[in-house]
């Protein structure tokens, strides 16, 4: 236990405000260079394909598929913007663990429930995420802060169900948190 | 004038990777690499989530209409996400669920994985089998996907309202959040947990 008080602890998190600020400019930076915000659902969605395109091609060259439009005209699914994105979130949150002594392997949940229960609950909340962005064209960031940064009506009506349906669910998914 | 390039222009990608990273880096150093800091929102011990979601949407979109304003970038050439009514709704929905169970989203799984968070790695590969899941029964509701298709429709515009009085509510009604929010934060996590 001695070695553990001997590092130096975490380093705080930002202000929330500065963060919103800031991640609101490289938004906004986004659209200007690029015409298109961020997203991270996309690139999940494109890394999928492309593992379909090499097994199961038949599929998704047809129109049952809901990743056809990924590969019409011969296109590669992972010659998207969105792939590239994905790959820097992983470098900029890696850097920003490794500046603030954050970096550590760990599976977080609340002390009130085992390590294999919140286990369970992040495949199934993953899985539901999956299919909801899948429907929602689009995950929080996608869809939700990139449609209110633009004041699209998608943007806002995501980000409504998402909080809404979240606060009604809330009390019956309590013990998982509180 | 911008957008300077378009989304499959290669330096689009160049870009998009800074771009990410800036990204990863803002949640992370915000505290989105915690579920457990994330779910605060939906409890009122820990509304970061709200605060920092709301502040980069309204900063986007001030930072939007000024550069429209100034001549800088052309707000009908960029992106604007299509409105299926059903499937919108749907999929938010399914997507709430998702994230109380999770305690993730795939941007913030993706930016906690890169700190080493386990929970975080299996949101993703849960996230992953979701996605396949879709893909694979998409016959039985691409009808349903596909319907009610309103294009780029805009908020304002549905609301009968103007750009400018739109995002000023927009901005009264999100600082109206964080003072509530701040508030209730305070009374809830008087206990004041460390995660």
């Amino acid at each position: 236990m001695e070695e553990v008080k001997l590092q130096k602890p975490p380093k705080k998190y930002m202000n929330p405000y500065l963060a919103g600020v800031l991640l609101g400019i490289v938004i906004l930076l986004s659209f200007y260079f690029t015409r298109e915000g961020l997203g991270a659902s996309g690139a999940f969605k494109r890394g999928v394909a492309k593992v379909e395109q090499v097994i199961i091609p038949s599929h998704l060259d047809s129109e049952d598929s809901a990743f056809h439009h990924y590969v019409t005209g011969g296109k590669d699914p992972l010659k998207n913007r969105l792939v590239y994105m994905i790959v820097g979130v992983f470098i900029g949150g890696f850097l920003s663990g490794a500046i603030n002594r954050r970096l550590k392997l760990k599976l977080e949940h609340s002390p009130k429930i085992t390590s294999r229960k919140r286990a369970i609950a992040a495949l199934i909340g993953g899985a539901l995420f999956g299919i909801g962005s899948a429907f929602g064209r689009g995950c929080t960031s996608g869809a939700g802060l990139d449609g209110m940064a633009v004041l699209a009506t998608s943007g806002f009506v995501v980000v409504a169900m998402i909080f809404g349906v979240g606060y009604a669910a809330a009390w019956f998914f309590r013990k998982l948190w509180i | 004038m911008g957008p300077l390039f378009t989304a499959t222009d290669e330096w689009s990608f160049v870009i998009a990777l800074v771009i990410g990273i800036a990204f990863g880096f803002i949640l992370e150093s915000a505290g989105f690499s915690s579920s457990r800091k994330l779910a605060g929102v939906f409890y009122g011990y820990d509304f970061v989530v709200l605060q920092v979601f709301f502040t980069a949407a309204i900063t986007a979109a001030i930072g939007l209409l000024f550069f429209e304003y100034f001549g800088w970038l052309d707000l009908s050439a960029i992106w604007i996400n299509k409105f299926y009514i059903g499937s919108a709704i749907l999929g938010g929905g399914i997507m709430g669920i998702g994230f109380i169970i999770g305690g993730f989203c795939p941007g913030t799984s993706a930016c906690a994985s890169a700190v080493g968070k386990i929970d975080a790695m299996l949101f993703l590969g849960g996230f992953i089998v979701g996605v396949i899941l879709f893909d694979a029964f998409f016959p039985f509701y691409k009808g349903f996907y596909k319907a009610n298709n309103m294009g780029g429709a805009l908020i304002y515009e549905d609301l009968g309202m103007g750009k400018y009085t739109f995002l000023l509510l927009f901005v009264i009604v999100a600082l109206a959040s964080f003072i509530a929010t701040a508030y209730i934060q305070k009374r809830v996590s008087k206990k004041s947990e460390k995660y």
